[in-house]
């Protein structure tokens, strides 16, 4: 990389470039905003959209009419409590190792974290990649590996990828808990809230690598409801805003791809291949949103003996949140994390509370960490339900 | 946890390449990707190269990461706060 760190004035001429861009961007949706006459709320579903709006600024080139709501996009904040504690409760088996996303470490179910149980004697380790936990299960071939595989379709394949080699090579001491989230669903089921009112949604950029732009057709044609994927950087990300005011102004609905060097109509056929041979759809419990069918991913029967709830008879119990906490509001843009009563005060990134602030993909901790100062916010904006 | 960053495959050796990703070299699954090869930019999340990306898109998206000032309180865009 250090060609790329070494070519200064290409870099200064792309970042003036982007900054003219973004100016020229926000002077539209200022635009826009006034021409639309009420305020609009857009979602954007990927969490790592929200913790990007939040620290590039973004927000604050938007105007008080424009809402942007976080969604059900951080996989850490959409697990159920329940399988937390599942999770936690196999962790705490004798013998045992669990392999988890540095993510996951933190959360707190009812009977403590990852993090809890590894401290009182648990062998728990982050792993980067699914193949790093397979390699933890061969160099320990005497005791079992369970994998905390969690997440959307953008790392669905790479689990996929271990059941299929530990399959292949018979590494029969790992296993996976298997909670994975499919991202469409959770959008309709979202619409079906008379509570949540949204103009359009910001659809996320890296789970559509894998699974296509085209797969929100149906959000646009069946609920009206405009969808624009979008890139990561700052500018992809106003770009995208600007598109969904566009169409909200105009009084369309259409799907847009704003991000066609990353994200084909029809995605990654490959990942979508080792996503269906190891997994079929399944009902899937989701925290804020709760059970819904064909909303997650179960191994298929015949990688049942890969399958960590059926090797240990798992039976998910009842979700507890914790008293006071918002997550669950903040997930589904019904509530702001400056408006929740424990943000900033007992639950802080130190001293997490919910989901929303232990993960680095969380919308509480991207408001901790980048809009914390702002303040309560002011009086309704009428539009999107978050105030 | 679904964030991709552009990594320069170094060596490739059957299913698993040797990247450079910003600064840090690592191993990574081509099997999401299987036609990358040497010297071609591919998108990793979490160990995997999940899709093929333009050399001009891969350095871009380094310089506007490595650029945190596009927008911040010190440089503020004319016009707005």
């Amino acid at each position: 990389m250090s060609g790329v760190r070494a070519n200064v004035a290409a870099r200064e001429a792309l970042v003036a470039r982007a900054r003219a861009r973004m100016a020229g961007l926000a002077g539209e949706l200022g635009a826009l905003a006034g021409r639309l006459g009420r305020p609009m709320a857009f979602m954007e579903v990927c969490g790592t959209h929200t913790v990007n709006a939040c620290r590039s600024g973004v927000h604050s080139l938007i105007p008080e009419s424009v809402s942007l709501v976080s969604g059900p996009g951080c996989p850490v904040c959409v697990t159920a409590q329940r399988y937390i504690d599942a999770l936690v409760g196999l962790g705490r088996r004798p013998g045992l190792i669990i392999t988890t996303y540095g993510d996951m470490l933190r959360v707190a179910g009812a009977g403590g974290s990852l993090e809890l149980a590894r401290s009182e004697g648990a062998d728990v380790r982050v792993v980067t990649s699914t193949r790093e936990a397979l390699e933890v299960a061969r160099r320990n071939p005497d005791r079992d590996v369970v994998f905390a595989a969690v997440g959307f379709e953008t790392t669905a394949p790479a689990t996929a990828s271990a059941v299929l080699t530990a399959d292949r090579e018979g590494v029969e001491n790992f296993s996976v808990l298997a909670a994975h989230k499919l991202v469409v669903p959770a959008m309709t089921t979202l619409l079906e809230n008379p509570d949540v009112r949204i103009d359009g949604f910001l659809c996320p950029g890296h789970v559509s690598v894998v699974i296509g732009s085209e797969v929100y057709r149906p959000v646009v044609e069946r609920y009206g409801k405009p969808c624009v994927v979008a890139g990561f950087e700052a500018v992809q990300i106003m770009e995208g805003i600007v598109h969904l005011a566009r169409q909200a102004v105009a009084g369309e609905a259409r799907l847009e791809n704003l991000y066609p060097e990353a994200v084909t109509p029809g995605g990654n056929p490959v990942a979508a291949r080792l996503i269906d041979e190891v997994f079929v759809p399944g009902a899937a419990a989701w925290r804020a949103l709760g059970e819904m069918p064909a909303s997650g991913l179960d191994l298929r029967k015949r990688y049942q003996h890969l399958d960590a709830f059926h090797r240990f008879g798992i039976q998910l119990g009842d979700d507890q949140e914790p008293p006071g906490c918002r997550c669950a509001e903040v997930i589904t843009g019904r509530c702001n994390p400056l408006d929740c009563m424990l943000f900033g005060r007992v639950c802080t990134p130190i001293y997490p509370v919910g989901p929303c602030m232990v993960s680095s993909e969380g919308s509480c901790q991207a408001y901790f960490r980048y809009r914390r100062h702002e303040g309560r916010r002011r009086a309704p904006s009428g539009a999107g339900s978050v105030t | 946890m679904c964030l991709a960053l552009p990594a320069r495959i170094q060596e490739r050796t059957g299913e698993v390449a040797r990247v450079l990703l910003g600064d840090a070299v690592m191993t990574v699954s081509l099997v999401m990707t299987p036609d990358a090869g040497v010297g071609d930019w591919v998108l990793v999340h979490a160990g995997f190269a999940m899709q093929e990306v333009s050399d001009q898109d891969a350095r871009e998206t380094w310089m506007l990461v490595d650029e945190y000032d596009v927008l911040t309180p010190d440089r503020p865009l004319e016009g707005f706060q």
